[in-house]
């Protein structure tokens, strides 16, 4: 295991690749510019995709974008087990889509994400074989019962929770199990508010408590039952529930617009991490600049198909995320 | 050879060993910040190097007092040390620069690393972020000031 003062190196250089980064005012201006491929230029301009992405569409640069941050996260020698916790919800995807591939007998590559080792190929092959095994050790308790549930019952939405709250726990887990404060903050962060979006979800279509309880995963920030039994209650429990459990800006948020609590979420994370621009050693401000390109991305994102579908500029700009620097 | 002159030796030695250990751990910690900001930014060569370089000082302080010291001592020059308290004084005296100019390359080290990341992120701040690692150097010359003082009026 690398020690802090490994990433002496690696920190100074991401120093100066921070001061490339987008900046709040960066944001700002995509918002106002006319359309997508405006935007796209803006981004272009400032370094973004490379010559494979030439000529095609928006979502080709982003994905440009982000193999280049996880390439240079190995180029800079970093543990990638300390990104377990940014992988899981792919790889659980990946799963989860695997398994109503083969039920189905879809086909749907676009569906799945990309993945060193738990890519399309490798899933169905996984789950065709039921070689269980070969999935990470988190990963294989939830595998044959959410296959069974699609399989047998042809219930989807149990697939997704059975498959969604095994993910929440490992995330929970390897946040719990990290050396590192970012990744502990991070993955509390990510299962609450992940917890909080089901609780809502649940209460506007009026889950039932079952339901409620085996979707959502316990959390550190909050009583996970008794976020299951006020989502059962109503939205209005839900609101007054989190106002009492330190999350009346969530609350606040989910008041104005679903988009504005998506905001928020990440807002808070951005917040929580910011503290490691200041660090000088250690493997934090390398896991915040890749949490940082995953939001200036995302919200790339927001704003090529906020503008390729005419959305008034208030509209995009309500949806677009703090950013880092 | 006297004890005496056994321990003014000894003084010589750790004077220049310890301030160039401090040294040397203080200028690698620095050099691998500087090479981190200078893969990404080769402009900003000259500012981190003159950060990386900073904490090499306490090096140079050990070694003049090593050659203070050995030229009193009968090494380079003088006359050899036959008591041992005298032996003992030079020891003494050398113990300043040696054991401050070892934790203080260390701490100016860590400066220099957070100075060259105020460099990577704002290269025009470089006179401010110049002046944290030359405060630890404070201490460092005050304790070379008392080791050549101390060496130089030792009575013989």
């Amino acid at each position: 295991m690398a020690s802090d003062w490994d990433y002496i190196y690696a920190v100074a250089r991401i120093r100066v690749l921070e001061t490339r980064l987008l900046s709040d005012t960066d944001v700002s201006t995509m918002a106002g510019l006319k359309d997508a491929a405006a935007v796209v230029a803006y981004l272009k301009d400032k370094g973004w995709g490379d010559a494979s992405t030439q000529g095609k569409d928006p979502e080709a640069m982003l994905a440009a974008e982000e193999r280049k941050t996880w390439a240079l996260m190995k180029e800079l020698g970093v543990d990638f087990s300390v990104f377990d916790v940014l992988s899981f919800p792919n790889i659980y995807h990946n799963l989860k889509t695997g398994i109503k591939e083969i039920c189905t007998s879809g086909n749907h590559p676009e569906a799945f994400y990309a993945d060193d080792k738990y890519d399309r190929d490798e899933m169905l092959r996984i789950l065709r074989d039921k070689d269980y095994a070969a999935l990470p050790e988190h990963m294989r308790a939830c595998a044959a019962p959410a296959y069974e549930a699609m399989l047998t019952g042809r219930d989807g939405q149990l697939c997704d929770v059975i498959v969604d709250r095994a993910c929440l726990e490992a995330i929970e887990a390897a946040g719990q199990k990290s050396r590192y404060k970012v990744i502990r903050d991070y993955a509390e962060s990510q299962v609450a508010v992940t917890d909080i979006k089901i609780a809502v979800r649940g209460a506007k279509t009026k889950k039932s408590l079952d339901f409620l309880m085996k979707a959502i995963a316990p959390c550190r920030a909050f009583d996970g039952r008794g976020l299951a039994q006020a989502a059962f209650q109503g939205e209005d429990t839900l609101m007054d529930y989190l106002t009492a459990s330190g999350f009346a800006e969530a609350a606040e948020a989910l008041k104005k617009s679903y988009s504005a609590f998506e905001r928020w979420c990440d807002d808070r994370m951005i917040r929580s991490i910011k503290p490691q621009k200041y660090e000088i050693m250690s493997v934090g401000p390398l896991a915040a600049y890749v949490l940082a390109r995953l939001n200036e991305i995302k919200t790339a994102r927001i704003i090529i198909t906020g503008k390729a579908n005419h959305l008034p500029e208030n509209e995009i700009r309500e949806r677009t995320r703090e950013m880092y620097v | 050879m006297s004890m005496g002159m056994v321990l003014a030796l000894m003084g010589a030695v750790l004077s220049t060993a310890l301030a160039g250990m401090g040294s040397a751990w203080g200028v690698g910690v620095a050099g691998r910040a500087a090479a981190g900001v200078v893969s990404e930014d080769p402009n900003q060569f000259a500012k981190v190097l003159i950060l990386q370089l900073l904490p090499g000082t306490q090096g140079i302080y050990g070694l003049l007092v090593t050659f203070i010291t050995l030229s009193q001592i009968g090494i380079l020059g003088g006359a050899q040390v036959a008591d041992t308290n005298t032996g003992l004084m030079y020891l003494l005296a050398c113990l300043p620069i040696a054991i401050v100019g070892l934790f203080s390359a260390y701490h100016q080290g860590m400066v220099s690393v957070a100075s060259i990341g105020i460099v990577a992120k704002k290269p025009d701040q470089f006179g401010k972020a110049m002046l944290f690692p030359a405060m630890v150097e404070t201490y460092a010359i005050l304790a070379l000031l008392i080791s050549i003082l101390s060496i130089t009026n030792i009575p013989r």
